[in-house]
């Protein structure tokens, strides 16, 4: 016998392999979107925290969530966005702001300035506040003159 | 009129603004001055729609006609638009653009702060997220309001320009109208006039950083908020609409 709670544990699992289309290193249980995942007769719900408002991944990302789920045999899936609790940038995971770094995206960070994430630098400087998505701005190392991009506080 | 009405009106009132500025903002897309403020600005537009979507989507289930979002971004007319005039003004000049957003930005922010307490759950949520996001828009317009205004003579002066232009436009933030008055005893919605010493200060004080008088102008040119707009709202609408107008339901 199962347990529901094992249940849930086996679809996070599966939510964990569902990456962010636009950032494919770091999947949506990394990114701390995932709030709730509940089963109630056979039906799966789950709620998703959406990121900056701008994101045109919003829409994207609970497609990506029901068919993954169903490729696994999930046939009842509720995917719904909620707005309460309000999704935060503090919400990655520790795994996540890892993935992030190694990508190339300075992870983000409340107290400092972000440091190159390919030499660790922290002698960098701004170039853009704004970047090729809502969620990220633009920096250059002054040391390895690598422009980066950084994941900007929500 | 219901209170559901008014309540529908007061959404529509914040949703418009947003949906009106940030087309205009995205009118910018090939045209910013360099490539960095070309993707800020359509940064700043994409923000903007994004939170126009949660008000109408909000809106949608306030409704009880069964509209959708998409019914109240594109299927209603200029009379029907609640959005404060200042936003559907054409972009003018990069410094014209730079200093409308600075100074609606500045009233936004903090007039979504001041939502927190209503008693919509989801407009504190929709205002909660949106103030993150907004708090760079303030950033990215006020130091360009720095750059332009202590800059060359010529930028000085367009955004001095710009200045005696909108002014008039900005007494509308602060103007209650029906829906918002009928709506302050449940809480729901705020009176805008508790925040006009605030923005004043903070507008005033960065005018006079860059050497810009205010502007001696003692009217207001207002309407938007209850259906009375300037001819430029419609050409928006025009371009705005134009698809679903002409292949109504269509959808990606």
């Amino acid at each position: 016998m199962v347990t529901e709670e094992q249940q849930i544990q086996r679809v996070m699992e599966i939510l964990s392999t569902v990456m962010d289309p636009e950032i494919p290193v770091i999947s949506v249980v990394d990114l701390g979107i995932i709030h709730q995942v509940n089963l109630k007769d056979d039906e799966l719900y789950v709620e998703v925290l959406p990121t900056y408002s701008g994101c045109p991944a919003t829409d994207y990302i609970p497609v990506l969530i029901q068919k993954t789920l169903s490729e696994h045999g999930y046939r009842k899936v509720n995917v719904s966005n909620v707005l309460d609790p309000d999704w935060s940038s503090d919400r990655i995971t520790g795994e996540g702001l890892r993935k992030l770094a190694d990508y190339g995206i300075a992870p983000p960070s409340r107290n400092s300035s972000p440091e190159c994430p390919r030499c660790n630098a922290q002698d960098v400087v701004l170039t853009s506040e704004f970047g090729s998505t809502p969620c990220k701005s633009l920096y250059q190392c002054r040391q390895c003159l690598e422009p980066f991009e950084y994941f900007k506080c929500h | 009129m219901s209170e559901n009405t008014l309540h529908l009106q007061y959404i529509l009132h914040l949703a418009d603004d947003s949906l009106i500025l940030g087309h205009r903002l995205s009118e910018w897309c090939g045209h910013g001055p360099t490539l960095e403020q070309d993707i800020a600005l359509t940064n700043l537009a994409l923000d903007l729609v994004g939170q126009a979507r949660y008000l109408f989507q909000h809106a949608a289930t306030i409704d009880d006609q069964g509209l959708t979002e998409d019914d109240l971004a594109y299927f209603r007319d200029v009379p029907e638009f609640r959005n404060h005039l200042l936003v559907e003004l054409p972009n003018g000049d990069f410094g014209f653009t730079v200093l409308r957003h600075f100074l609606w930005s500045t009233f936004r922010l903090m007039y979504y702060k001041a939502l927190s307490d209503s008693s919509d759950g989801q407009i504190v949520s929709i205002a909660k997220r949106s103030c993150k996001e907004l708090a760079y828009h303030c950033k990215f317009s006020s130091t360009w309001l720095y750059r332009l205004g202590l800059g060359t003579e010529t930028s000085h002066r367009k955004v001095r320009d710009a200045v005696d232009l909108i002014w008039p436009y900005t007494g509308e933030f602060f103007e209650l109208s029906s829906y918002e008055g009928a709506l302050l005893e449940s809480k729901i919605a705020l009176d805008p006039m508790t925040l006009v010493s605030d923005w004043r200060s903070v507008v005033h004080k960065t005018l006079n950083d860059v050497n810009i008088p205010i502007p001696e102008i003692r009217w207001s040119q207002t309407g938007g908020k209850n259906g009375r707009h300037t001819e430029h709202l419609g050409h928006v609408l025009a371009e705005m609409q134009f698809v679903q107008r002409a292949y109504p339901g269509l959808e990606w």
